[in-house]
């Protein structure tokens, strides 16, 4: 499983850079080896807010299709487009493909370093 | 190779009778300028070309074919006997009312009985398949709470462990959808529905039996949390099988329940059915139901209901489905529909409890119709998934289960083996699936390659997914 140190993670397997006031919000490489090949996307449309907790976009694989839940409250300031043609992306290269970018930000979810996420996952493995 | 390919110009078939009736021709402006690109062959090549897909594939007619919340029973020949009368099939939707009367009666009695198993009032047959008739009924809720002027319900519960097609047709119909958790028995998490209604929701969405095959003892207190916000309850009958003339929706306090025949009563499935969804209520909600309906008593006439949603389909749904559905419920009658679903619970119990020692279920309680194994922890020991077991079962003439479905169960495979499988098949399946075990544990590398007897292998899913080809690209526009 690839961390990368400078990046926030969510319980929901979701990785946050912040970039001044805005936040870059993508899957973990955890989440894209789990939900396996992906070939379908889902993202919401510049200024659509998207609400800390609740999902803003899916992902879907052969086997199903999955929630994206945003890590923080805000407002979409940027869209990852190139992930609609190219859902492999995610998979090749999860912390590269970005989702959105929010701006705006009210509210977030308690978020982990890399090293508290890597306990996280392994502790969710075992239960 | 396509029919389209193993075309040659000049031949063909005489199949088509003499027109009957006078030739009108299109006005100029309306014609076709470019030639049709239809395949001429001659009937033997058409006939060979369709006996050879038939033997490529695989239906319930071929041999076991447990594919859970599916309901792949047999089809009795009886059914096709039926809706190859002439009298059915020679009709015209057009034609009047009183040269109908036959045919007005089995939408009339398909009705009554359909509505006596599940405890509803009314019933329309307009709507094609499962999540049609979902649809449907989602309209149903919508008309009714905006014919009482009750604008502020915008939601609709369903449990997660639902059939996909239960949110996307909440979606479609305008709703967002709030998804209940299920507890550790695989039921209603009832606290968490309680937190949920409220005067926003407009109903609840639910299968009973549910998809892990529970039947979920809370119905009646489940119905009665939604009723008391306000909300209407909708039964989703994919898992009908498990109870039909056993216990009805309706006396669970469902009020809008969807049927489908080509899963519980029989009728072609798969292949393009074609399928049928009726969907019922109770008598509160008639009104709105599409239209048309026949009258509840002879002669018969169409009605159209007062408030109706409209059209969900042309004219009366798959009508000869419903005379096939018709027949089977004639076939069985009221001490045969009980005792299939007895039969269907049965089998699925025999099969669980002779796999269950080598297939951990995901809830290790006595089932209803269908079962979910989780095969996680033998993917942890051999890397065998439960992808891989599937196509182990393949080389043996077995359709899979439903696998990794519902979601919350990790590798599951979920079996259903349907009332119609005698005790040898069962015998022979549970034979199978225990030497498949035995092989993951033995020869991990034999299955990862499985099926190796099937006229295609494994099947490149993503690729398929993400570039696929949809229409058969002829060789140049002017070719024909």
């Amino acid at each position: 499983m690839e961390l990368r140190e400078e990046l926030l993670y969510s319980k929901s397997h979701e990785w946050v850079k912040k970039e001044g006031d805005e936040a870059v919000i993508g899957l973990t490489d955890y989440a894209q080896s789990e939900l396996g090949d992906l070939v379908f996307v889902n993202l919401p449309e510049e200024d659509e807010e998207v609400t800390a907790g609740e999902s803003f976009a899916d992902v879907e694989s052969v086997k199903a299709v999955s929630d994206v839940y945003s890590p923080v409250t805000g407002v979409v300031s940027a869209v990852n487009e190139e992930l609609l043609d190219a859902p492999e992306m995610i998979n090749e290269s999860p912390y590269d493909a970005w989702f959105v970018r929010v701006k705006d930000i009210t509210a977030e979810e308690e978020l982990l370093s890399a090293e508290e996420y890597e306990a996280f996952v392994e502790s969710e493995k075992n239960s | 190779m396509l029919l389209f390919e193993k075309s040659r110009p000049g031949r063909g078939c005489r199949e088509l009778p003499p027109c009957d009736v006078e030739t009108v021709s299109l006005p100029e402006n309306d014609r076709r300028r470019k030639t049709l690109h239809l395949p001429a062959l001659s009937e033997v090549d058409i006939s060979r070309h369709y006996s050879g897909l038939a033997r490529r594939t695989h239906g319930v007619n071929d041999g076991f074919y447990p594919l859970g919340s599916c309901t792949m029973k047999y089809n009795p020949g009886i059914n096709e006997a039926a809706a190859s009368l002439p009298g059915f099939t020679q009709i015209h939707p057009l034609q009047g009312e009183d040269t109908a009367q036959g045919c007005m009666e089995v939408l009339h009695l398909a009705e009554k009985y359909l509505c006596e198993i599940t405890g509803m009032d009314r019933m329309t047959f307009q709507p094609a398949a499962g999540a049609h008739g979902e649809f449907t009924g989602l309209l149903l809720i919508k008309a009714y709470h905006e014919s009482r002027q009750d604008r502020k319900r915008t939601k609709i519960l369903v449990p997660d462990s639902a059939h996909g097609t239960n949110p996307a047709s909440a979606s479609m119909a305008g709703y967002s959808v709030v998804s209940i958790p299920s507890n550790s028995d695989g039921c209603v998490d009832i606290e968490k529905l309680k937190e949920a209604a409220g005067d926003d929701v407009a109903g609840l969405m639910l299968t009973n039996p549910n998809t892990v095959g529970l039947f979920d003892r809370n119905i009646l207190e489940i119905t009665e949390i939604v009723h008391q916000c306000g909300g209407l309850c909708y039964y989703d009958g994919a898992n009908l099988n498990a109870v039909m003339g056993i216990a009805r929706p309706g006396d669970m306090g469902f009020d809008i329940v969807h049927l489908n025949l080509h899963k519980t009563f029989s009728t072609p499935h798969g292949g393009g059915g074609p399928g049928s969804g009726p969907v019922g209520c109770r008598e509160f909600l008639a009104d709105f139901l599409p239209s048309v309906l026949v009258s509840e008593k002879a002669p018969y006439r169409f009605e159209k209901p007062s408030q109706s949603i409209g059209e969900m389909k042309s004219f009366y749904g798959n009508f000869l489905v419903v005379v096939r559905a018709l027949t089977y419920l004639l076939t069985l009658g009221k001490e045969g529909i009980p005792e299939a679903s007895q039969n269907a619970v049965l089998n699925a119990n025999y099969l669980r409890c002779h796999l269950k020692d080598l297939y951990p279920m995901a809830y290790d309680a006595t089932c209803m119709h269908e079962f979910v194994m989780s095969l996680s922890d033998l993917k942890k020991e051999t890397g065998i998934s439960a992808m891989d077991i599937a196509k182990g079962l393949l080389d043996h003439g077995i359709h899979p289960p439903t696998m990794y479905f519902p979601l919350i169960v990790d590798e599951a495979l979920m079996a259903e083996p349907t009332e119609t499988e005698s005790r040898e098949t069962l015998d022979e399946a549970i034979g199978v699936f225990r030497s498949l075990y035995r092989l993951a544990q033995e020869d991990p590398e034999k299955l990862h390659a499985a099926p190796v007897t099937t006229p295609v292998t494994r099947l490149d899913e993503v690729t398929a997914a993400r570039h696929p080809v949809l229409r058969y690209e002829f060789q140049t526009e002017d070719e024909a």
